[in-house]
């Protein structure tokens, strides 16, 4: 092992914020190299650091890993936050992919046209509310468990409430129809890892603002 | 369970083309159910049977899985194409999502409104080229193996086969500044269960045509 998990990305959530989460619940401490200029974006390729020229990279075991969904991955299989057996590691798998969608219309939202956005954020609660959050809601309600799978805490409910507090960032009422999902909320909040990264000071990246647009338009538009 | 996976979806490749190679390629017999109809999509829709509302969904040790990756990662474990250990499957992971980026724009091509088809395709021929295509000569360059990871056949070298040949379809010399590549195509393809798949009368599906994409955007309402 050579030390604390290196993660290279913008000062901002992105595509790294689902990792932060994930560290941070599996009570993995962690440094942060950020990419504030081009030049800084084009040494780290110029160098043969990033697999595809892209970021995330998270430098870990030894390893320049990339790749998002590769790098939770492996968080989650290492800190045994990915189910006890191949049937639990699916039912995962399947709940974090539709989560990561819904994150996805998240994530490109800032980057939309001032025209595009409301219809944007439409389509975001239109989504929550009739694809996904009645998913969990109906999971939890059915196992009636704290944990989506397997009783015990996975990646999958890492997911879920990071993606419960973006949405909620947008639509505060969004969990209105889902007294289970609220109950999730609090139950996860609550749990130390996730409360110590929910308070002011921690390595939790605030809402995407027009600074953050621009330093990432700046870094990466040809 | 003795019954063969069943797959779900449109009669052509998509986002269940790779499923079909990596289930061929593991020598698993499948059976399909094709969508050709708004009303077949609402059917399924209306049993419950998607847990997104979406497609793929493949049906497989009694469970109904959907998303592609959580499809994908499944089969790879069940059939020992994941590596040995953590830090192979990471590997795969990693090279899977590179050749997944690749696909993908490749499977969006002839959706795309056609003022921008052709700054699209220059961009599929420029990333094969320049960011995708180098890391896995480089990858069989270092190590002399006939397999990108572990010295054994994997999802990624399945996986890379398809991207491969797909992209040969956009660009016949694709290959050509790429000789380990070449070399690995003409091995690959020449085991047995991919080359069955890869023999006219197999479950392999032809590249999207008009007709293809009516259909699909008829049925998705897109």
């Amino acid at each position: 092992m050579s030390g604390k998990p290196r993660l290279t990305y913008c000062n901002g959530r992105g595509r790294m914020e689902p990792v932060r989460w994930l560290l941070a619940a599996a009570g993995v401490e962690f440094e942060e190299n950020f990419l504030e200029t081009k030049e800084q974006y084009e040494k780290l390729i110029k160098d043969g650091v990033l697999m595809f020229q892209q970021v995330p990279l998270v430098e870990i075991d030894g390893m320049k890993m990339v790749q998002t969904r590769a790098i939770l991955s492996y968080i989650a299989g290492k800190y045994n936050l990915y189910g006890k057996d191949l049937k639990e590691r699916a039912l995962i798998d399947m709940y974090v992919e539709g989560i990561t969608d819904l994150m996805q219309m998240i994530l490109m939202f800032p980057f939309s046209p001032p025209e595009a956005k409301e219809k944007n954020l439409d389509s975001i609660k239109e989504r929550a509310t009739n694809r996904y959050f009645p998913v969990f809601e109906k999971v939890l309600k059915q196992h009636g468990q704290d944990f989506l799978v397997g009783n015990k805490f996975s990646w999958a409910d890492v997911r879920l409430i990071e993606a419960i507090l973006a949405v909620e960032e947008k639509i505060p009422a969004v969990l209105s129809g889902f007294p289970q999902l609220q109950a999730f909320k609090i139950r996860m909040s609550n749990m130390p890892p996730i409360k110590r990264f929910l308070q002011p000071g921690s390595p939790r990246k605030p809402p995407p603002d027009e600074h953050y647009v621009e330093t990432v338009l700046k870094i990466f538009k040809k | 369970m003795a019954a063969k996976p069943k797959l779900y979806y449109t009669r052509g490749r998509g986002r269940m083309e790779s499923i079909r190679w990596l289930l061929a390629a593991a020598g698993v017999e499948f059976e399909e159910e094709f969508i050709d109809t708004k009303e077949d999509l609402e059917k399924l829709r209306n049993d419950g049977s998607l847990l997104f509302q979406q497609l793929p969904m493949v049906e497989i040790d009694g469970v109904k899985m959907v998303q592609t990756r959580a499809i994908l990662s499944y089969i790879a474990a069940k059939y020992n194409l994941y590596g040995k250990d953590l830090k192979e499957r990471v590997w795969i992971d990693m090279y899977v999502e590179g050749t997944t980026d690749l696909m993908i724009m490749i499977m969006y091509l002839p959706f795309q409104p056609a003022d921008t088809k052709e700054k699209n395709f220059a961009l599929i021929i420029e990333r094969a080229t320049n960011r995708y295509f180098p890391v896995y000569e480089k990858a069989l360059k270092d190590h002399g193996h006939d397999y990108l990871v572990g010295n054994k056949l994997s999802w990624a070298d399945i996986h890379l086969l398809e991207a491969i040949l797909m992209a040969e379809e956009c660009k016949p010399d694709i290959l050509s500044a790429f000789p380990l590549l070449q070399a690995f195509k003409g091995r690959t393809s020449n085991i047995a269960t991919i080359k069955k798949f890869l023999q006219p009368g197999s479950q392999r599906k032809p590249p999207a045509d008009e007709k293809f994409v009516t259909t699909v955007k008829q049925i998705f309402n897109i």
